[in-house]
């Protein structure tokens, strides 16, 4: 099999086109831009995603031929990523006019003190301003929430995401350019899409040889396919928010990486009468869009599931494939009854997701094979719903436990009942015994609390910095306390969002 | 008073907010390299206590792109860093003691290449047994530091002899910097053996010191520099040394530039951090809470050596009264060596824990009495012109804590919000809510005398601007600001025409850290000084020139006026002086005064004045899960007449969310092996943007000027703040006791994290299901 390749990254930074070759394609956008092109405002706080101080945006087209914009950490972002992108930096926002409307909110609202997450948290703003009208104090913290300040206490920080509009408004014309327009429906800077569709014309599969190492980014899922199988040993990227983190935390060396976000028919979410199907190179924040659409219950996970930038980047088959026992999605789509789309050259099988997972860091995947997409049942009028994550700190945080229920009633009794969890086994896993100690019982205090107890033969949990194994197994058996409260008809609140606003 | 002024007291912003929002303001990893420059890394030790038997390091040096390995044979003079007591290696030499101590460093051609050598090392270790619990330590008597203790009267008899007694215990975990800008150094060579070094530190000079020891040299030869730090918070102050060191040993070795930039996960499990406390104590007090006699037994976890842990446990123990007179005390204070990081300076010195024990206490009087605690608060306060000794003999001479109390008792409707908040609790048995108001009385001045001392240097160009600089460092606290604000109200210049300069050991000798919530009154001082020296001088040859009386002439929003025959600009004033030979540069000092201290008696007064300030915080908790929110706070703060609010409230409420993640979600977790697994952002949790609460109204004080003679009647901000934060933890501890009834006081660990909330809850279950029974 032949297919169009080339060898050269395209994008586009600060109105000019950049063409790269024989670059490491484990070259992070952070370190490309500090280290190649001394554009010195993005920083580096931690290397692995986690504090916001490398935040850029990139925009690119969306299904709809719109511009989208989303910030990511370039920290463990690979440069060949960009390929086809609209890259922006902090350097991006300066103009011969003074300060970006976002800038000086920020300088006016005295929402800098060292100043070292301050770049990080204008290019977080810059991705909010351009993809929402002024946003609420939920909204602005959904956006900021990779960002970390240490100094600042972040009040000063919203105050300026709510001005930066202001500003926007009071801008004199010859002020008024692309970069400073906010959000609007019908906005349609054209110099920046005419750059993605001249980017967009180059079709061709991108391709790099650099010393050791290669990357191939296919456009299809038969030429995804035919690497995999003639490179065996190859790592697959899809959005690299745990892969980038073996190069930067790891010092690993990637010899081969196939990049799986090139391929259109993989970026797709679709639905059946049966279900709703997530492909493998959908981002997280558009896979639980989708999934809160289905499931409103899910919406906490959501905004608590990492940051929106590791969101903006990561992906919801990624998470899946990667298949930690702390990873958030698995719980509550195991219980949904989720099942995986594997594939290997031509052939495709299908796989409930809980039977994936064999052991820790072991997966039901044979090499070259790779998960296409993700199928989720629709909902049932029946089904009743809940997830929990329970972390040390509500943004941005791993799981100490995951929970997830699902149930169906029938003349009284717990007709179906499955239960999983992150955080108190190995792999993701279904509370079996504690599911059996449930069903076609009444919903009582009586059978909580012999689920309760069943939990204890389910799950040995571990002790480490997120939980001890007594926290692990008692908090688990309280959120089937609160699933019992929340589901049998109990008038008590017992929610922490229900009360605060 | 403030509206007297020109530039002082206005919220100007920060000098580099324009740099910072551009993402040009220039940290050490954004100066351009020189040609050769290399990046370094360190080995560091695998275990919590062990002989190093043998290092091999042959695979490490073939590595791709190294071009140098160092170990502490390389040292050329001394191996230490440490001030007064010299006790701990730069690197390893024959023996580590605790994980992530630095052994061997290499400088290579990129920062991947140092780190991926680094990892070559075969190191032969002969393990030892470990340490990390405090008590343990205390019982084995293995101390960086002799004990301490302070007694006034006879807190023993006292409390034997008081109606009603309590004891307890509890912990206090530590807590990281988490400074945005890691550690970090760059060491160039200059010519004749000397060097010269950009380190993000908050005391050049002692860099500078140790460096020369290091290779040998005299302070003359070395020059540190340091425009900004991104974050500080203590953890810059006496670590940031060892960076340096490598850098510049590294340098010394190859003759190249090197740079050291440290990995975050490396940054965390080399250096050292706030101390964590295991705290005992007992009480005495009668039927109204008055507290008739107090033990209290501070142990710390200090690490391997003393570094600051000698000051630090001595602020725990003058903050151990926190705003409470205590007539009959005795403080003890154990200086615990463990396998771990040598803990350090952190935002508050020990003052924080010191005061978490007394909080605790009156909490624990109140449960035990029925009481609102802020009743129990008010009646132990310090009073006026009695009761106004502190246990290390001080007289509180400004208190201003009954009334800034009750100023926002009223402003916050605590008692209403009390009232609503238990009747809530009543009926909702999964969620409750909770209340506290804590207060702060804080000491401000180095508590060594000696340090209490700033240099300053100003230099006016014959175009009318000035550049300044001093011994203080910028670390995000608008320090910089601030004394370009004094100076420019000084000579009635535009801050504009003042440029801030890096701070160097080159333009100020000899100057303290910038630390102990000093900065801006000792360096303030200081330029005040040479301003006014300038500006006298100025005064003289423009009498003489225009032949005028000195009093005829005025220097007044950005004009100098001549009796009324002439006025000039400041730019004028200055090109005519250059003319006439005038010099333009002056140097200040200042050294604050009154204060006196014998380390001895433990006795004096170490401290100019006091800092004040009182939150209240409200919390709502998940108690199925211990997970909760801080709904509401709100904050009372004094900083005496303000150089600048808006720095001020950015100082407030920065130090307030800092202190609540100490308390609540900033968990340091050693496992078994000794190793501190959250070492990375990813595991170590400090507060994000949704932490944030709510609700959250900050205050000044109004027209409180500091009574002592400080920089326009100042006061100093940057650590007072934090502590604010205690009203979350006891909030949080009040919503918990909620579950009993408020009949029972519950045994809550700081940092509240939900696990220790929900043990907290289990065990008050527990103890009131058996108490039931
Ligand atoms: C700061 C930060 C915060 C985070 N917070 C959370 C959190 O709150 N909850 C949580 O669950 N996770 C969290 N994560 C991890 C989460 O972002 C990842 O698990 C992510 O979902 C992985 O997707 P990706 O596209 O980035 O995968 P990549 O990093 O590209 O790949 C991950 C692994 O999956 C494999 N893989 C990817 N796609 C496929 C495929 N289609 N078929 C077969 N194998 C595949 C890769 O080969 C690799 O082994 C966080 C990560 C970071 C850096
Ligand atoms: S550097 Fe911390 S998120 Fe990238
Ligand atoms: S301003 Fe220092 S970290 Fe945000």
């Amino acid at each position: 099999m032949s297919f169009h390749t080339r060898n050269t990254i395209y994008f586009y930074l600060h109105g000019k086109r950049i063409a790269l070759r024989d670059v490491s394609p484990s070259l992070t956008v952070l370190n490309y831009l500090r280290d190649e092109l001394h554009r010195t405002g993005t920083k580096e706080g931690c290397a692995e995603g986690d504090c916001g101080a490398c935040t850029v945006v990139v925009a690119d087209l969306n299904q709809q031929g719109c511009i989208q914009y989303r910030a990511i950490n370039a920290c463990i972002h690979f440069v060949p990523l960009l390929d086809g992108k609209i890259l922006f930096t902090v350097e991006s926002l300066k103009t011969n006019h003074g300060l970006h409307p976002i800038q000086q909110a920020m300088l006016d609202c005295h929402a800098s003190q060292c100043g070292f997450c301050t770049p990080g948290f204008v290019m977080s703003l810059f991705g909010l301003y351009k993809t929402a009208d002024k946003p609420t104090h939920e909204q602005l913290c959904h956006a900021l929430s990779g960002n970390l300040c240490r100094c600042t206490g972040y009040r000063p920080i919203i105050d300026a995401g709510q001005r930066m509009y202001d500003y926007a408004q009071a801008l004199a014309p010859e002020q008024q350019s692309a970069l400073t327009h906010p959000y609007s429906a019908q906005e349609t800077p054209s110099a920046w899409l005419s750059q993605l569709h001249e980017l967009a014309a180059h079709t061709e599969s991108l391709v790099i040889h650099h010393q050791q190492q290669a990357f191939l980014a296919p456009r299809s899922i038969s030429e995804l396919s035919h690497y995999l199988l003639a490179y065996p040993n190859a790592y697959l990227l899809a959005g690299g928010t745990d892969i980038g983190l073996w190069v930067t935390k790891r010092q690993q060396h990637l010899n081969t990486i196939i990049y799986l976000g090139q391929v259109a028919e993989l970026d797709q979410i679709s639905q059946t009468d049966e279900y709703l199907e997530i492909a493998a190179a959908v981002n997280l924040e558009r896979a639980y869009q989708a999934l809160v659409q289905h499931f409103p219950e899910l919406q906490d996970l959501h905004w608590r599931f990492a940051s929106l930038p590791i969101r903006n980047a990561g992906t919801l088959v990624g998470n899946i494939a990667n298949g930690s026992p702390i990873g958030d999605s698995m719980p509550a789509l195991i219980v949904l009854g989720a099942r995986v789309l594997l594939r290997r050259g031509n052939t495709q099988r299908e796989l409930a997701l809980e039977d994936f997972y064999l052991a820790y860091q072991q997966k039901d995947l044979q090499p070259s094979e790779f998960v296409q997409a993700v199928r989720i049942p629709l909902r049932t009028s029946t089904q009743i719903l809940r997830v929990w994550k329970i972390s040390k700190r509500f943004e941005q945080d791993i799981s100490a436990v995951c929970a997830a229920f699902c149930m169906e009633y029938q003349e009284g009794k717990i007709h179906t009942i499955r239960i999983a969890f992150g955080g108190m086994a190995a792999t993701p896993k279904r509370a079996t015994h504690t599911e059996q100690a449930l069903l076609q019982q009444n919903w009582s205090l009586a059978t909580l609390e012999k689920a309760q107890a069943a939990l204890a033969q389910d799950f040995k949990p571990l002790s480490d910095m997120r939980a001890s194994a007594d926290y692990r197994l008692h908090v688990a058996q309280q959120l089937l306390h609160k699933f019992y409260l929340q589901t049998s008809g109990s008038s008590f609140v017992s929610e922490l969002g229900d009360l605060h606003d | 008073m403030t509206e007297d002024h020109w530039i002082v007291g206005k919220s100007l912003a920060q000098d580099s907010a324009h740099l910072h929002v551009t993402g040009e303001a220039r940290y050490i990893d954004d100066i351009p390299v020189v040609q050769g420059t290399l990046y370094a890394a360190l080995g560091l030790s695998e275990h919590a206590h062990a002989y190093l038997r043998h290092i091999d390091l042959s695979e490490v040096s073939r590595a791709e792109g190294v071009f140098a390995v160092v170990t502490a044979a390389d040292i050329p003079s001394e191996n230490h860093l440490g001030g007064a007591l010299k006790d701990e290696p730069i690197l390893a030499v024959e023996k580590v003691e605790y994980i992530g101590q630095p052994i061997f460093a290499v400088a290579a051609s990129s920062v991947e290449a140092a780190r991926r050598a680094v990892r070559l090392a075969k190191i032969d270790y002969e393990i030892l047994p470990h340490n990390l619990d405090i008590r343990r330590a205390v019982a084995a008597e293995q101390f960086v530091l002799p004990t301490k203790r302070l007694q006034r009267g006879h807190a023993q008899q006292a409390i034997q002899e008081a109606p009603h007694q309590l004891s307890g215990q509890f912990s206090l975990g530590g807590q990281e910097h988490f400074y945005l800008e890691g550690q970090i150094a760059f060491a160039l060579p200059k010519e004749d053996g000397d060097f010269h070094i950009h380190s993000s530190t908050q005391h050049p000079h002692h860099v500078q010191e140790i460096i020369a020891s290091m290779l040998g040299r005299e302070l003359k030869d070395i020059e540190i520099e340091c425009r900004r730090m991104g974050g500080g918070f203590g953890g810059k102050e006496s670590q940031a040394s060892l960076f340096a060191c490598i850098a510049t040993l590294l340098a010394y070795k190859t003759q190249r530039a090197v740079k050291y930039r440290v990995d975050r996960d490396d940054d965390i499990l080399i250096s050292g951090k706030r101390h964590c406390y295991d705290i005992r104590w007992q009480v005495g007090f009668d039927e109204h809470g008055s507290i008739l006699g107090v033990v209290l037994d501070y142990a710390s976890r200090c690490g391997i050596s003393a570094d600051l842990s000698g000051p630090v446990n001595d602020r725990t123990m003058f903050h151990a009264d926190n705003a409470y007179y205590l007539d009959q005390v005795d403080i003890i204070s154990y200086r615990c060596k463990t396998n771990s990081q040598s803990n350090t300076a952190f935002r508050g010195f020990g003052g924080p824990q010191g005061m978490m024990a007394i909080e605790y206490i009156v909490e624990e009087i109140a449960r035990y009495l029925k009481k609102d605690a802020l009743s129990v608060r008010r009646i132990n306060f310090y009073g006026q012109d009695e009761r106004n000794l502190t246990p290390y003999g001080m007289r509180v001479e400004d208190n201003i804590i009954p009334e800034l109390t009750d100023t926002l008792v009223q402003s916050s409707s605590y008692l209403e919000r009390r009232q609503l908040i238990e009747a809530f609790n009543q009926t909702n048995p999964y969620l409750k809510k909770g209340i506290a108001l804590t207060p702060v009385k804080f000491g401000i001045s180095f508590t060594a005398t000696h340090l209490n001392q700033a240099g300053a240097l100003i230099h006016i160009y014959n175009d009318g601007t000035v550049q300044l600089n001093h011994g203080g460092t910028e670390m995000g606290q608008g320090l910089l600001t601030k004394v370009a604000q004094v100076v420019a109200e000084t000579l009635q210049i535009n801050p504009s025409h003042i440029r801030c300069t890096a701070s160097t050991t080159e333009k100020v000798p000899n100057a303290s850290a910038t630390a102990a919530s000093s900065g801006s009154d000792i360096n303030g001082m200081a330029a005040q000084q040479a301003a006014e020296v300038l500006r006298a001088r100025l005064i003289e040859f423009l009498a003489k020139h225009f032949e005028v009386s000195p009093e005829q002439i005025q220097f007044k929003t950005g004009q100098v006026f001549i009796s009324d025959k002439k006025t000039l600009s400041f730019a004028e004033v200055a090109h005519l002086a250059w003319f006439n030979r005038v010099s333009l540069s002056a140097t200040g000092f200042y050294k604050t005064p009154k204060i006196h201290y014998d380390p001895k008696t433990m006795s004096g007064r170490p401290f100019f004045y006091f800092a004040y300030g009182a939150a209240v915080a409200e919390v709502l908790v998940d108690v199925l899960t211990g997970e909760y929110k801080v709904t509401q706070v709100d904050i009372l703060h004094d900083v005496g007449d303000s150089l600048n609010p808006a720095l001020d409230i950015g100082q407030i409420e920065g130090g307030f969310v800092q202190g609540m993640g100490w308390l609540t979600t900033e968990e340091l977790w050693w496992n078994q092996a000794g190793k501190l697994m959250t070492h990375a952002p990813s595991t170590y949790k400090i507060p994000s943007i949704g932490d944030l609460p709510r609700k959250f109204n900050v205050r000044l004080v109004d027209k409180k000027p500091n009574r002592e003679a400080t920089i326009y009647r100042s006061k100093a901000v940057g650590e007072p703040p934090l502590m604010l934060a205690m009203s979350v933890f006891f909030a949080l501890k009040h919503a918990i006791e909620s579950i009993a009834d408020y009949q029972i006081s519950s045994q809550l660990n700081a940092p509240a994290t939900p696990e220790s909330i929900l043990t907290a809850i289990q065990t008050l279950r527990s103890f009131q299901s058996t108490t039931a029974a």
